[in-house]
């Protein structure tokens, strides 16, 4: 009992490692939360930089900066490198600082194996990336990497392509069981299921998702592998392979990773919404359960990406109905976030501006997916830019706003610091304007009928290819500002008290600002 | 930085030139009976999703207007109300459900490809399409004819660009075509909007679509799925003719096709040979292994210099006309004539500085040809 004491007390002293140590070695919640937020902006760039290339090769119709093998190797890598380089680990970042935080907990259950999820990730980053200096090129088959051209007619490199999936797969596996241990059982004493925040119970119920189809993905992966070097013929039609199956396998993992990265989206709206309204979240239960309604329909909609491949009529059906079935849960999420504004007191912060950017556009992206969602007229849809303008909507006003959102909220707890509240604005206005800009044409393309993943494109085309071209590079550069903004929350700026915001619902606001380095040492009690 | 530099560059030049086009902002309605119908299903559910944007966005934006701090609103206190929360879920369930039954018949409809009056078999390549008229002994490739030079910036653009082909795909109007759609290398999709038609094109399946167009007239559309580097240069062209004018173009697309046959009897000259080769070189080979013969990297090997290219001839003429399976590499037996292979396979011996000085005589290609059928 007496050497236990001490041995807290000690810790209590600890501060960080010093220097580089710190952060190779640290099983600290905030140190990894702030390595995975640092490296996921640092994808984001990098992902960035390639859709800018995409954009400005797309400018004006004709070939002028890039070879069409080199686009595709852009679109695929812009993909792959958005999805689980930036978007995923910002999430994982933010689950990192906040969950501990808001359960009441001094850490997250399983440290080590934090430490050890974050670090697989620069390494299976820098394999990805390295491909791209290799014979033939990287991968160049799309995001979604269909076989057989990702196998019989890959580049060589696409075998280090499917070991660097499989390491973010490792990756994400441990951080989402880390995620599930850590709101099982760390949850402060009287903080019931009911109780949890909703950022809390959307990370709970995506990191279900991420444990269920992360294995998938690998099993998919590993199939490729066979048959690029051990002789079997999964995809290959001609040795008796199906082609067809790659794509059912791909879209069941496939389909819950588009929920896994806003189901955590839709958390950090619900907490920052309840604060600048200055009322509580209205329908906290039917925001609990629509989520999981959500998360259950995930798994058996994935042909919905498949409705041209021919799949019989009653298959067509069924993914038809499912598929227009996830608006009522959704509907039901922005009905009760419209309802939490409605007679509240609001004002407009950074986050907040964020957040309700994030209603707005994300129920546009949802619009456009109930559009897509009826199969026949996804005859005419798919593998359009209506599908690009559709899934853009979801995840860069959606999941990337929802993030930055985040982000603004939580910074003064995580640095003790205001940001600066006037080039928070800024960044937020210029970055409306300019992913408005981007996506917003692209509907317009896609119905005239511009497929997606072309280099080039026929004239009728060119003038709204220009304009969205002009948006993203007014996004992308806008991002430089956020840059700025962060680095000097980070050394200095008006101080943050405990409370930060006017009344904030929610543990992680009790603790003072900087958030101490082990959190709640003592469980706090949750009436 | 230079990329940058281009890009300020393109800019400025882009507001010299005059604006390319039309800012179409929807679907076109097409000019079957399905995509018609299939246009209404899109009008609909853009018009529902713009009413409930109406009322969702209508609440919010008073609420920001009216219920700000700013203003003196002070926020009250109610979190959640059963009656209005069963409402908000059955509502939308209920519209769904009238959505899906105008869908659900159209669906039907589409998938109903029996009774056809004509049977094309449409395959997809690794960058064009080819046509197989079922029982009329009809079958030819369509590729891209836009010119380099276009594509490049070098010459300006026509109106069809990417958009035209060398020989289009002809049916008859007001008949009911049934398309087969497969692939024999990689994932493509058949795709022409006018007609609501997308269905994949796969190795190894054989889907069914079908279309009947009730106008003579043509209609463009493009390959839907990425399928490699040329994805976006394999357009579809539909010429849609008049019974009797269909009846005459099979009669002389027959003909015409028994005359290219015929030619593979012929002896030519060297230089014909060469000339010809060069031809057909540029439009079926240059996508891989480049105008020049150097190949791109190590994906598309060159021709310039490559053991295949100066060493025995049978080895040549056998990666032509058979391809090699598993690769890119395609067998060019159907694709081209006994002339148009003789002549190519001449040429790449002959040009770039590969001196071998032999040429392969079209008979010899004609007898493999009749061999492996
Ligand atoms: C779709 C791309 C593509 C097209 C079009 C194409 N080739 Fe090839 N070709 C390849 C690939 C890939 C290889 C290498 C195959 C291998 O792995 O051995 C190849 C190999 C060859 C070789 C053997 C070269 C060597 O030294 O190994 C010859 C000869 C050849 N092609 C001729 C042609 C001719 C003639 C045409 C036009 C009629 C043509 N190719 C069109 C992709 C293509
Ligand atoms: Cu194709």
């Amino acid at each position: 009992m007496n050497t236990l004491t001490r041995t807290i007390e000690h810790t209590e002293q600890h501060g960080p490692a010093e220097g580089l140590s710190r952060w190779f070695f640290t099983t600290n919640h905030k140190d990894i939360g702030t390595l995975y937020l640092w490296f996921s902006f640092a994808m984001f760039l990098t992902g960035g930089c390639m859709a800018l290339m995409i954009r400005a090769e797309l400018f004006q119709p004709g070939l002028q900066l890039i070879e069409p093998g080199f686009f595709n190797q852009m679109t695929t890598m812009h993909g792959l490198i958005m999805v689980f380089g930036a978007v995923m680990p910002a999430f994982v970042g933010l689950a990192n600082w906040m969950l501990p935080l808001m359960v009441g907990a001094p850490d997250m259950a399983l440290p080590r194996m934090n430490n050890w999820s974050f670090w697989i990730l620069p390494f299976a980053f820098a394999m990805m990336l390295s491909t791209l200096f290799m014979e033939g090129g990287g991968p160049n088959f799309g995001w979604t990497f269909y076989a057989p051209l990702s196998t019989t007619y890959a580049p060589p490199s696409v075998t280090f392509f499917i070991f660097a999936v499989h390491m973010m797969g490792i990756s994400s596996i441990m951080g989402a069981i880390n995620v599930v241990v850590t709101i099982l059982n760390m949850r402060a004493p009287g903080m019931t299921m009911m109780k949890l925040p909703l950022f809390v119970w959307t990370w709970l119920i995506t990191a279900f998702l991420l444990i269920a189809v992360m294995p998938v993905l690998a099993g998919v992966v590993t199939m490729m592998l066979m048959d690029i070097h051990f002789g079997t013929s999964f995809f290959n039609a001609a040795g008796g392979g199906d082609p067809v199956l790659f794509q059912h396998v791909f879209w069941f993992f496939g389909h819950p990773e588009v929920y896994i990265m806003i189901l955590p989206a839709f958390g950090i709206v619900s907490e920052i919404i309840p604060t600048f309204a200055r009322k509580r979240l209205f329908g906290y239960a039917s925001m609990v359960y629509a989520t999981a309604s959500i998360a259950f329909l995930s798994f058996i909609v994935w042909a919905h990406h498949m409705f041209t491949v021919g799949i019989p009529l009653m298959g067509e059906l069924f993914f038809m109905f499912a598929t227009m079935l996830i608006a009522v849960p959704t509907g039901v999420k922005v009905f009760n976030w419209v309802a939490t504004m409605f007679r509240g007191s609001m004002t407009f912060e950074t986050p907040m501006l964020f957040a309700l950017a994030f209603v707005v556009l994300f129920t546009i992206g949802g619009f456009s997916g109930l559009m897509l969602a009826i199969a026949p007229a996804d005859f005419q849809y798919h593998d359009t830019y209506f599908v690009v303008a559709h899934f853009h909507y979801v995840l860069v006003p959606g999941a990337v706003f929802a993030i930055m959102a985040g982000v603004y909220y939580w910074l003064p707890k995580w640095t003790g610091h205001y940001y600066n509240e006037t080039l928070g604005k800024v960044h937020f206005w210029i970055s409306f304007i300019g992913v408005n800009l981007t996506f917003f044409p692209m509907h317009f393309i896609g119905l005239a009928g511009m497929p997606r993943r072309i280099p080039d494109y026929a004239l009728q085309f060119a003038d709204f290819n220009m304009v969205a071209s002009v948006g993203a590079f007014i996004f992308g550069f806008s991002q430089l500002i956020f840059l700025v903004l962060v680095i000097k929350t980070i050394r200095g700026g008006d101080r943050a008290p405990a409370q930060v915001w006017e009344h904030p619902q929610g543990l992680e606001w009790t603790l003072p600002s900087p958030a101490p380095y082990h959190s709640f040492v003592e469980p706090p009690e949750v009436k | 930085m230079r990329v940058a530099a281009q890009f300020l560059l393109l800019a400025l030049a882009s507001g010299a030139s005059p604006a390319y086009a039309d800012w179409q902002l929807n679907m076109p309605r097409g000019v079957t009976e399905i995509s018609h119908a299939v246009f209404d299903l899109h009008m609909i559910i853009f018009w529902i999703c713009v009413a409930i944007a109406v009322v969702v966005f209508g609440v919010m934006f008073w609420s920001i207007f009216h219920h700000r701090k700013s203003r003196g609103a002070r926020a009250e206190n109610f979190h959640e109300n059963t009656l209005v929360e069963v409402i908000w879920t059955l509502v939308p369930f209920v519209i769904l459900i009238g959505m899906a039954v105008p869908a659900t018949a159209t669906l039907v409809k589409m998938y109903d490809s029996s009774d056809a009056e004509v049977d094309i078999q449409v395959t997809g390549y690794q960058w064009k399409w080819r046509y197989q008229y079922l029982g009329e002994d009809i079958d030819f490739f369509s590729s891209l004819t836009t010119p380099r030079e276009q594509i490049n910036n070098e010459a300006p653009k026509d109106e069809n660009y990417l958009l035209e082909v060398d020989n289009p795909l002809v049916i008859p109007a007001g008949k009911k075509v049934r398309f087969l759609v497969t692939a024999a290398d990689v994932i493509h999709s058949w795709w022409v909007p006018a007609f609501a038609v997308k269905k994949d094109a796969i190795p190894g399946f054989i889907n069914e679509a079908w279309t009947n167009v009730p106008e003579p007239g043509i209609y463009r559309g493009q390959c839907a799925e990425l399928c490699g580097k040329d994805h976006g240069f394999m357009p579809i062209v539909v010429e849609v003719k008049p019974q009797a004018e269909y009846d005459q173009w099979l009669v002389d697309t027959r003909a015409a096709q028994a005359a290219t046959a015929a030619a593979a009897s012929q002896v030519l000259s060297m230089d014909e040979l060469m000339a010809k080769g060069e031809q057909v070189y540029n439009t079926a080979c240059a996508a891989c292994h480049q105008t020049n013969g150097q190949g791109l990297g190590s994906v598309f090997p060159a021709l310039k210099g490559s053991k295949i290219a100066l060493g025995d001839i049978e080895a040549h003429i056998d990666i032509v006309v058979n391809g090699k399976a598993g690769t890119a590499m395609q067998a060019f037996k159907d694709q081209l004539s006994a002339v148009d292979l003789a002549a190519v396979i001449t040429w790449e011996r002959n040009a770039w500085g590969n001196n071998v000085g032999d040429k392969v005589d079209p008979a010899t290609i004609q007898k493999l040809k009749e061999g492996t059928e």
